[in-house]
């Protein structure tokens, strides 16, 4: 493809393929607060604002909650909008996560996905993420730091869609992904602005000929519509992430169809469904198990919400076990994802054994042996559903 | 009324900017501020701090308060170094010349 010709390789972190991206997109404006193990991104993205590369606004303010009401302010106003967080400065910013949704800002944001406290921790699970579960945003997890390239770049048309115009988060694993060198392939700068193309705001504010009222109190008489618009954005996400991700790979050549990558899952009777770096983990545990004559498989979840709850169960349906991995709880009850995969298999007519594990918290590693194991046990039919936990002390 | 979801503008924008003569917030009062004029200075801590633009400002003298619009918060009177704004209850009767020249100002403005 002539296009891929153009493609520049490099070796890149997962934080800089972020902030490359970010570079060839070039926000208008981009408002963040430093926390570990997201300040790296601002870090390559402040070089790039201070030596001239790209006219974004950098506002730098003094917590995650400011930087998430700037972001929503921006957006209002018709600024194109981004920005980074992790862990407690997500937890920060969710009050306002939930207003940029209802007033349908469509900010891109990554996510360096960090433990919660407490107790306190810096390193990689999913608990931030599932703090955005049910405030309207739209959810990618990557694999490693070409998806979360890719992904950024995405993220923008479908953020950005007439019939979404909702946040959505671009999820890392934090240091896994964020602090480690991986070849990436970049597009061309102008490729990126063709794709992304101009954001034209439907309402801005900053449009005095046309004035509006913005995030206005709704009572009863009200509220519950204007959720429930919602509710229509967030099920507009599948459709349009299909038509932007069959656009990218004809600008790339990198085919992302769906919601899922499937890795020998056609033919598989045994199945793990896992978000994030933990997938790449899991493919190896396949190779080898594979290698032995096993019918394993691996279903590598990209989209986590909306959650594609249709063309999972239709996935899994008939094979004779499922291992959903956890990196999250939900204290009082099986993980979130479980959960999930769970409810979607309800309507299913052969519906699999399903077990959940608990893995990888607060940056725990997970060995391939590890996962290994687990295709093993769930092969077993008296196996357990307790939960499970990979490489706990008991 | 709308009849469906779909119908609302999208977010619940509305496609005017705020009309504040249509609703007088200065109703949601408890306390209203008074004003001494012997005793105050001119320093417009109280203009730079009022949260809803209610401190009436006339050739940068201070000249009173916009009582359609002061919801009685009281940080005019916190603010006031020289004590010259006191709260008192709404009920109080608030000299007659505050509040001419409160509308006369609010007048002022519509008429430019």
């Amino acid at each position: 493809m002539a296009t891929r010709a153009s493609e520049q390789l490099r070796v890149l972190t997962g934080h800089q393929a972020v902030a490359e991206a970010m570079r060839q997109i070039e926000p208008d404006v981009v408002a963040a607060y430093p926390i570990t193990p997201q300040s790296e991104i601002m870090h390559y993205f402040a070089e790039f604002v201070a030596n001239g590369k790209v006219r974004t606004e950098l506002i730098t303010v003094e917590s995650e909650h400011s930087a998430m009401s700037a972001c929503v302010g921006a957006s209002v106003a018709g600024a194109r909008t981004m920005t980074a967080t992790a862990s407690q400065g997500l937890a920060l910013m969710i009050e306002i996560v939930y207003i940029a949704s209802a007033m349908r800002c469509p900010i891109v944001m990554a996510i360096a996905n960090r433990a919660l406290s407490g107790p306190i921790n810096i390193h990689c699970d999913h608990s931030d993420a599932m703090l955005g579960r049910d405030a309207g945003v739209a959810q990618l997890f990557a694999e490693d730091a070409q998806e979360a390239y890719d992904f950024m770049i995405m993220a923008q048309r479908i953020a950005e869609h007439p019939s979404v115009l909702l946040p959505v988060w671009v999820n890392l694993d934090g240091f896994t992904l964020t602090h480690t060198a991986d070849v990436v392939e970049l597009l061309e700068d102008e490729l990126v602005k063709e794709f992304v193309g101009e954001y034209k705001p439907r309402y801005p504010l900053l449009d005095v000929d046309h004035p509006t009222t913005q995030g206005p109190f709704a009572l009863p008489e009200y509220y519950f519509e204007l959720k429930r618009q919602q509710v229509d954005a967030m099920e507009s996400v599948p459709q349009v992430l299909l038509e932007v991700q069959a656009e990218f790979a004809r600008l790339s050549g990198r085919e992302y169809q769906g919601f899922f990558e499937p890795y020998y899952l056609d033919d598989a009777e045994y199945v793990i469904v896992v978000m994030g770096s933990t997938a790449g983990t899991t493919k190896e545990a396949v190779d080898t198990l594979r290698a032995r004559g096993e019918k394993v498989g691996l279903l590598k979840l990209w989209l986590f919400r909306p959650f594609p709850r249709e063309e999972i169960a239709a996935a899994l349906e008939g094979k004779r076990a499922v291992a959903v991995l956890d990196r999250a709880l939900s204290l009082g009850n099986y993980g979130p994802l479980y959960l999930e995969v769970s409810s979607a298999l309800y309507e299913a007519q052969r519906r699999p054994r399903l077990y959940n594990y608990t893995y990888g918290l607060g940056g725990r590693d997970t060995t391939a042996k590890q996962l290994e194991a687990v295709f093993m046990q769930i092969q077993e039919k008296t196996f357990g559903k307790e939960m499970h936990y990979i490489d706990l002390r008991e | 009324m709308f009849k469906s979801y779909k119908d609302l503008p999208l977010g619940g924008v509305i496609e005017a900017a705020p009309d504040r003569t249509k609703k007088k917030t200065g109703d949601w009062r408890e306390e209203k501020p008074l004003w001494d004029e012997a005793k105050c200075v001119n320093c417009l801590l109280c203009w730079v701090r009022c949260p809803e633009a209610a401190i009436l400002v006339e050739e940068g003298q201070m000249a009173g308060f916009d009582y359609d619009y002061c919801k009685g918060c009281g940080i005019c009177a916190h603010t006031c170094p020289t004590e010259a704004i006191k709260m008192v209850p709404e009920e109080e009767e608030v000299p007659e010349q505050a509040r001419v020249r409160a509308k006369a100002r609010r007048d002022g403005n519509k008429s430019k």
